[in-house]
């Protein structure tokens, strides 16, 4: 699966506003709201499911990144997008440093393993120093999207 | 009987088994940091394989990359003086669909 089947370009945030993890949570999906990707009035319960998720264990596993994610019946199919901090935000990550790459992704509630194979594709390319580098450093929309589409089109 | 005798030997052991991933939402973020947690209880290294894709048992990310849905078989190898232990451990968290339905 590649990253642009389900990442909403029009929805990363090249620079969060929010430096606390809920609120980073919050504004990643109100702007899939805002590009029409959640309905309006899913939005709270949607936040609340990610937070609660969250809570259950952190999804931030190390080196910068951390992937928030819920299953919910709101989402009718898989959708994804990106947050990026230069500040960086506390996501109680496995290895306590801080969270500078977000990716927020809902999944529909049936479809187990399409959810997986996101993941995976996620990971795939988060757990390539130079993927990780380059997010942190992507500073706008496009060099961001760029980088997905490189990622997309190579083999590894 | 036999776990004693092989841990008190020199060479580290190694040690395999494959187990079924049973719970319906496979191998997904949370079953992962069990996993992740139980192996590290052990000095073991822990290697998992899914078909042709074989990682770091201890690394959450690398475990994601396993995207091992219900149903998959997979080959769990430990080496080291508690390959035995770590094993049935691990082989167990699963068998058991770490505790989801």
């Amino acid at each position: 699966m590649k990253l642009s089947d389900f990442i909403v370009a029009e929805a990363i945030i090249p620079e969060l506003q929010s430096t606390d993890r809920n609120g980073v949570i919050r504004e990643l999906v109100e702007s899939l709201k805002k590009y029409g990707k959640v309905a309006a009035g899913d939005v709270e319960a949607i936040v609340r499911a990610v937070i609660q998720r969250e809570n259950q264990g952190s999804t931030g596993f190390g080196k910068g990144v951390a992937v928030p994610h819920a299953k919910h019946s709101a989402a009718k199919k898989m959708v994804a997008t990106i947050g990026r901090s230069s500040a960086g935000v506390d996501f109680a990550a496995l290895d306590r440093a801080p969270v500078y790459s977000v990716v927020l992704l809902l999944s529909p509630q049936d479809h187990p393993d399409e959810h997986l194979q996101a993941m995976e594709s996620i990971f795939r390319h988060l757990q390539q120093d130079n993927f990780r580098r380059f997010l942190r450093q992507a500073d706008s929309v496009e060099a961001i999207v760029d980088l997905i589409e490189e990622a997309d089109g190579s083999p590894s | 009987m036999e776990c004693v005798v092989l841990e008190s030997q020199s060479e580290p052991l190694e040690m395999e088994r494959e187990v079924t991933v049973l719970n319906e939402q496979g191998l997904h973020a949370r079953p992962v940091m069990q996993f992740v947690d139980t192996a590290a209880q052990f000095v073991s290294e822990v290697r998992v394989q899914c078909n042709d894709t074989i990682v770091d048992g201890k690394s959450p990310m690398e475990m994601m990359l396993l995207a091992a849905t219900q149903g998959t078989q997979l080959k769990l190898t430990a080496r080291g003086s508690d390959a035995a232990r770590a094993l049935d451990a691990l082989a167990e968290l699963i068998e058991r669909g770490f505790n989801e339905e």
